[in-house]
């Protein structure tokens, strides 16, 4: 199950999305979210759901695919869902229900609403860029970004260097803890019934080789990376170069024109609880 | 020209001294040579690879890779330019998720430029025969696979010597053929000196010199077919022979009169040339 | 305790994008008392077959029972079965964790004999580190980690085989050793075979190794059995391994060979036994260019193996 970690959520596909720059794709997730808290009524979450929706549609990533990765996070949502919904406790004009400090309004439903879409939305953005980014890309972006750093002598590059070791790691290690299961299993382990204290003791003859191996593979890898003549940053050079193409420019456009927007349907219709003088203005008028 | 030097080297693990994994190894590889390292575990064989690319520096005695002295620190990133090295274990030695960003990881380590960097990628790919996986992840190869892949990550630093420490150990064989046969032409090509520690007689087979580690000493020098031919000696140190080799003594003790062989197809003949000669 | 499997088949990531069908209908059996050895490449459904045998994989597909655990029920009890079907994985010594080489053999026993008081435990302990040749008084209280390869390879061997297991299934056991050490290991599997583990399960690749000491193999390939019976029918076979892209053993070649030639050697297949049948052909042949000169020519034809090597040995001064 966490065999495709190296790929992380990747989806393979030739697109206008995959071919972007890392850092301009993190530049604009770090944008969509600042869109997403902006957007003040439920016109600017629509826009915001249009706009996602087009990307996705450019990303070439099946719809179902993006939805999944809310799958995961779907009790969360449910969950801050109805703690808003029961508890929600500002002015409220449109009870339904109430049962000391339990309620139910009209306005709960509507901040349970807002939020449940807001929390959709920032998953399904985010991982957009999970979905069409590999996480080695994703490393040479964040690197990229953080070189200004460097000045105040952050080691940018040992935490990249750390952070693809690590990812590149993932598979191996999750084979391994496998095996060791499999084996202690083998020699009449439980990992499955007792109490936390239990469980968590029955853990100590996976997680003690695990670690003597990861210690051992460590080792291993440092001396193989002296032999390939790893001496830190100093004179090495990067094999692969990011570079800005037409494609980021034109979401750099699309980006600015979506938080504009964001900001004037804020402006034009107000709060979220508005949608109470829009239905009131549209459908009992007279 | 030589390759490697030692000249009475010793090596211990320990600060004192004492045990020492390498004992006193004298002997030269000349350049294009292909030697094959032999011993039982903890005979020092893979100590001895270790001496060669400066990760180890002798506790006495000198070690010299291509003329320059293992001791000398300064020296170091040339000594590792000069002699690349393969583990045993082909999961520790990839350091990214891409074959290609692999591959360049040494290249990228001595600064090459950019264009020149994918030029050693292509190069190398090519000389494993790994180019259609270029982009693949190394997580997702067979065990042969991910050896060539570091095979190839030494390869684009342009060594001349090729270090393999049990490199083929870990791998079934059909692997351990792939990386045999990448060996092998990287020696007659490209003529590259090749020091291949292993405890697989019928790799030793296929060097032109074998050498025998016993608890830290070079005891054995020579051709395999020479090293392979002397089996009360090899008994002596613990290694057994190739099972073609067993079977002609065997039949050589009992007065059969069979030439040396020392593979299934050398036996075949022999036996064949030896029964239709009534 | 017998295994049967039949029409076993696993699917990994069942609907899902991954779905891999590692087991396509398995018809094996395996009967008690063998030293079975299991052939096929990587990817061919070999080790998920054998991790089947212990319910390390549950079967989802088919009929599979191990003596007379019904392994397809789900109501099987399958800690007890674990403690009767002993399974050492590859590189067995990275599952070492205890502090001493005692604690961690003792382990399996604390599992899956709790009616086993310490004292009970320590003896078992005891006899299974003798008998994978550790000694017990000097390596008790080692650390685990601080043990040569070889040794903890035996650890963790004891550390399986200390249940008593009546049959023990090894992935791979002698790999990653040197010559020596995978001729000691096969020879400590042969003492323990028949008497402390009733029947032997060997996963290798090794076609040497299989031809040598497995009294029956089976051969995978894509999920299925291709090839079952002794090393002498499955190598007789050799058409179908090298289609499979599989080995056959040294002597197994060599025979080929020679049959290509017009010499036909009716061999096991192990080396000795192969040495021995083509002297036979050669006496048969009236021992053309016998070296030695032919003081021992008169012996030879009634004498055995051994007292021509003695007669060797005496009369030739170079050839021990």
């Amino acid at each position: 199950m966490l065999n495709d970690v190296t790929f992380g959520q990747y989806y393979p596909a030739k697109s206008f999305v995959h071919s972007m720059d890392p850092r301009a794709k993190i530049v604009f997730v770090i944008a969509y979210i600042v869109a997403v808290f902006l957007a003040g009524n439920f016109f600017g979450l629509a826009a915001v759901t249009l706009f996602l929706v087009i990307i996705v549609a450019a990303s070439r990533v099946p719809f179902g695919r993006v939805l999944r990765s809310v799958k995961m996070i779907l009790f969360l949502i449910i969950f801050t869902a109805i703690l808003n919904l029961f508890f929600y406790s500002s002015d409220v004009d449109h009870l339904i229900w109430q049962w000391g400090i339990i309620a139910i309004s009209w306005e709960a439903i509507i901040n349970m609403v807002f939020l449940a879409m807001r929390l959709f939305l920032l998953v399904m953005g985010t991982s957009v860029l999970t979905l069409t980014t590999t996480p080695v890309a994703l490393t040479d972006g964040i690197e990229s970004l953080l070189k200004p750093l460097k000045y105040i002598k952050f080691p940018v590059h040992e935490l990249a260097l750390i952070m693809s070791i690590a990812l590149r790691f993932i598979p191996t290690l999750t084979d391994e803890t496998n095996r060791i299961i499999s084996a202690q299993k083998a020699r009449g382990a439980d990992f499955e019934t007792g109490g936390l204290i239990r469980r968590a003791k029955a853990m100590i003859p996976v997680l003690v080789p695990l670690l003597v191996s990861a210690f051992r593979r460590a080792e291993d890898l440092g001396d193989a990376m002296d032999a390939r003549c790893y001496s830190g940053a100093k004179g090495r050079t990067k094999y692969k170069k990011l570079t800005f193409t037409w494609r980021d420019l034109v979401g750099l456009l699309l980006f600015a024109a979506l938080i504009a927007g964001v900001v004037l349907l804020n402006m034009y219709f107000g709060g979220k609880f508005a949608v109470f003088d829009w239905i009131a203005g549209n459908f009992f008028v007279g | 020209m030589e390759a490697v030097r030692f000249e009475n080297t010793k090596f211990s693990y320990r600060d004192d001294g004492k045990d020492p994994a390498v004992n006193g190894v004298s002997l030269a590889i000349e350049e294009g040579e292909f030697v094959a390292v032999l011993g039982r575990n903890g005979s020092g064989k893979s100590t001895l690879a270790k001496l060669v690319n400066a990760l180890l520096v002798p506790s006495s005695g000198k070690v010299f890779v291509c003329g320059m002295d293992t001791s000398d620190e300064k020296l170091a990133f040339e000594i590792r330019k000069s002699a690349g090295m393969v583990f045993q274990n082909p999961d520790n030695q990839t350091v990214a998720s891409i074959v290609e960003d692999d591959v360049a990881f040494g290249p990228e380590n001595i600064g090459l430029p950019r264009e020149e960097i994918g030029r050693r990628i292509e190069f190398a790919l090519d000389a494993v025969g790994m180019q259609a996986f270029r982009h693949s992840a190394p997580a997702r190869l067979s065990g042969g696979q991910k050896q060539r892949i570091a095979i190839a990550g030494v390869l684009a630093i342009l060594p001349k010597i090729m270090i393999l420490d049990e490199s083929t150990a870990m791998l079934d064989p059909k692997g351990r053929r792939e990386v045999m046969e990448v060996i092998k032409k990287l020696n007659r090509e490209r003529g590259m000196t090749v020091i291949l520690i292993t405890h697989f007689m019928d790799e030793a087979l296929q060097a032109d010199r074998a050498i025998v580690m016993h608890r830290g000493e070079a005891v054995m020098d020579g051709a395999p077919e020479e090293i392979f031919a002397r089996s009360d000696e090899l008994e002596m140190y613990n290694l057994t022979l190739p099972r073609a080799a067993y079977v002609c003594k065997k039949l050589q003790d009992a007065g059969m009169p069979v030439k040396n062989a020392f593979t299934a197809e050398e036996l075949a003949e022999a036996i064949c040339a030896s029964l239709q000669r009534g | 305790m017998r295994i049967v499997a039949k029409g076993l088949t696993y699917t990994y990531n069942p609907k899902s994008p991954f779905a891999s069908q590692a087991l396509k209908g398995v018809d094996l059996t395996i009967e008690e008392g063998e030293f079975f050895g299991i052939i096929g490449h990587t990817g061919s459904g070999k080790s998920t077959f054998v991790q089947h045998l212990n319910a390390l994989i549950k079967c989802t597909g088919g009929y599979l029972k191990v003596g007379y655990y019904d392994l397809a029920d789900k109501k099987c009890d399958f800690l007890e079965l674990r403690s009767k079907v002993g399974m050492v994985f590859q590189y067995p010594e990275y599952q070492l964790f205890a502090e001493t080489v005692a604690k961690d053999v003792e382990f399996g026993l604390k599992n899956f004999r709790k009616d086993m008081d310490e004292k009970q435990r320590a003896q078992a302990v005891r006899e299974a580190l003798e008998t994978v040749g550790l000694d017990y008084a000097r390596i008790k209280d080692e650390s685990p980690f601080e043990l040569s390869g070889g040794q903890k390879r035996r650890v963790a061997i004891a550390g399986v085989i200390v249940t008593k297991p009546e049959v023990l299934i090894l992935d791979e056991p002698a790999a990653g050793l040197d010559p020596l050490g995978k001729k000691e290991l096969m020879e400590l599997l042969h003492s323990i075979h028949g008497g402390w583990c009733k029947t032997i399960v060997i996963v290798s690749h090794d076609m040497d190794e299989i031809a040598e000491n497995c009294t029956h193999a089976a051969v995978f390939s894509e999920g299925k059995v291709v090839l079952t019976g002794t090393p002498p029918e499955i190598f007789a076979q050799s058409e179908t391994l090298f289609s499979l892209g599989l080995d056959v053993p040294t002597t197994a070649r060599c025979a080929l060979l020679l049959r290509e030639r017009g010499i036909e050697i009716d061999t096991d297949f192990t080396c000795d036994d192969f040495a021995e049948k083509v002297l036979a052909q050669w006496r048969a042949a009236g021992m053309p260019g016998k070296t030695g000169a032919g003081q021992v020519a008169e012996r030879t034809t009634s004498g055995t193996e051994s007292d021509i090597n003695r007669e060797q040995a005496g009369g030739d001064g170079d050839a021990e």
